[in-house]
């Protein structure tokens, strides 16, 4: 399959920190792609570097065959500006009129209105859209130059359930036609009503790399905690901490870790299972190398 | 590529006019000048009424490319707008380009009030090719003052930069004597003068419209100030570009 976009050891720095280590990732034609990791991880840097605000402070990024700093190469992608950013005083229609003139292949401006129910809204000044009127807006305008790839950055955080509905809608009907989407969110139900390939990001490393179903094995973990003075060996832990006297285990499977602990004889007060979220199964991604007490 | 410039000139023009204060404000001073200090005490004198014109005329237009400029160009680089044009396949050139020209079209429609006021209440007289030699005296002295706003746009924020542009707008309009004839300002002013560049486009304009031999020092000065000012504002460019988008 063709690669649309890719990046070799790419590493970004701000000053001090490292946003990206060592990143390399491959999106190919017909993919849509989620990019999954909670705030600070890197997905922005990633986006960042992959349309052309930023340069990797060492490494390779490339985008559809070049540099994604070559506008040339930018006719091929499409991307969501942050929809507080909109300018106020322009109507709808004229947006779509500027952004649509940078591309030699547009979508037709009623058609691309249509496909995002902002067909009634063509004459209105974004001042007086709505959040979610503003954020289809920004959606749509991404796809104004009839993309190759399109990368949509939390494209509804703060959303309701039916304007997510029509977004996700018309996120579809263009990867159903063939196209290419990488989409960043911290909610793993987005990922998961949209993406087939899941990439795991934290800590500006790439963590995980799998179908959604994997990756929802991965992250759907449990934490098993209680008192105890001595850990026996005990399988299926991907994360432990100790607090005092209290052992927190992080778990694909805490029914079999329980029947461990007790088959092992070592004494034990206090169980408690709960589910994690998102940002513990992250966490508990991150500590598995080194997942021991 | 150039039709990239009309998009993002139409664009540009599009925002202003849907804030149409901002335009009016460029003029009304000028005009309000016109009417209360040229019509009564020079209106009478053609060579007066007629430089004074050029005078305040220039004043409008400067205040549109070097205060609304870098009101502008300050507020643009705050909002997340800006990074998105910057993923659109267009280089920096178009987007620039459209700012000039944006920039001079509002600039030259801010001096039709007191063109008008002079052509209906004053013996100020012109010819057609002095009257377009004077635009483009005014287009040519604007360059500076647009750098100087592109400047000031780059290096502070919007806040500072409504401060620091009318800071040096003001004492740079009295001093190259735009507001009043330099002959009747104090001797320190007018030893000044020349070194400023707002009197060297004065010089030019009152050779036009009266027919006065330009000073060469000031003439000088504001070749050496457009110089300085493009420099700067090329500096000020890269930086902004390295710290954001690098």
């Amino acid at each position: 399959m063709t690669v649309l976009a890719r990046t070799v050891e790419a590493t970004r720095r701000y000053g001090d920190v490292l946003a990206l280590d060592r990143v390399s990732l491959d999106i190919r034609a017909g993919e849509l792609v989620g990019l999954l990791g909670p705030n600070g991880a890197g997905k922005s840097t990633l986006i960042n570097l992959f349309v052309g605000l930023r340069r990797p402070t060492s490494g390779v990024v490339e985008l559809l065959g070049g540099s994604p700093s070559d506008p040339v190469r930018r006719r091929g992608i499409g991307v969501t500006p942050q929809e507080t950013g909109l300018p106020e005083s322009l109507r709808v229609a004229e947006i779509v009129d500027f952004v649509s003139a940078h591309f030699p292949d547009r979508v037709p401006k009623e058609e691309l209105l249509a496909r995002f129910g902002l067909d009634d809204l063509a004459r209105r000044q974004v001042g007086g859209l709505s959040g979610g009127q503003r954020r289809r807006l920004a959606v749509a305008l991404a796809f104004a130059g009839n993309p190759r790839l399109v990368f949509l950055d939390e494209p509804t955080t703060g959303l309701d359930v039916e304007a997510r509905r029509t977004l996700w809608e018309g996120i579809r009907s263009f990867h159903a036609e063939g196209g290419t989407v990488l989409l960043t969110s911290h909610y793993l139900e987005e990922i998961e009503a949209l993406a087939e390939r899941v990439v795991v990001v934290a800590g500006g490393r790439v963590l995980a790399d799998d179908t959604v179903r994997a990756v929802r094995e991965i992250v759907g973990v449990r934490r098993v905690s209680f008192a105890a003075a001595e850990l026996p060996e005990l399988p299926g832990v991907v994360g432990a901490e100790r607090h005092g006297d209290r052992v927190d285990l992080v778990t694909t499977d805490p029914d079999r870790l329980v029947v461990e602990l007790v088959r092992s004889g070592a004494s034990f007060s206090d169980l408690e299972i709960r589910p994690t979220t998102l940002e513990e199964a992250f966490l508990a991604l991150t500590s598995k190398e080194s997942a021991h007490v | 590529m150039s039709s990239l410039v009309v998009a993002h000139t139409r664009y540009l023009l599009l925002e202003q006019l849907r804030v149409p204060i901002s335009l009016l404000a460029g003029a009304f001073f000028p005009a309000v000048a016109m009417v209360a200090f040229v019509v009564p005490f020079a209106g009478s004198d053609p060579r007066a009424a007629t430089m004074a014109t050029g005078s305040l005329a220039f004043f409008g237009a400067m205040s549109g490319a070097l205060i609304g400029l870098s009101i502008t160009v300050a507020q643009d680089r705050e909002l997340p707008w800006n990074p998105y044009l910057r993923t659109l396949p267009a280089g920096p050139a178009p987007r620039f380009a459209a700012r000039i020209l944006a920039t001079l079209a509002v600039t030259v429609t801010s001096m039709v009030p007191v063109l008008l006021v002079a052509g209906l209440f004053t013996e100020a007289t012109t010819t057609p090719p002095r009257l377009l030699l004077g635009l483009g005296a005014v287009v040519a002295g604007l360059v500076p003052f647009m750098l100087l706003g592109l400047f000031i746009g780059l290096v502070t924020t919007s806040k500072a930069a409504i401060a620091v542009s009318q800071v040096l707008f003001f004492p740079m309009a009295v001093l190259g004597g735009l507001v009043m004839p330099p002959q009747i300002l104090p001797g320190f002013v007018q030893a000044i003068s020349p070194y400023v560049p707002t009197r060297g486009v004065a010089e030019l304009l009152w050779a036009i419209t009266a027919g006065s031999t330009p000073d060469a020092v000031a003439l000088v000065m504001l070749g050496v100030w457009t110089v300085v000012a493009a420099a700067a504002a090329a500096w000020a460019y890269r930086r902004d570009e390295g710290r954001r988008f690098s």
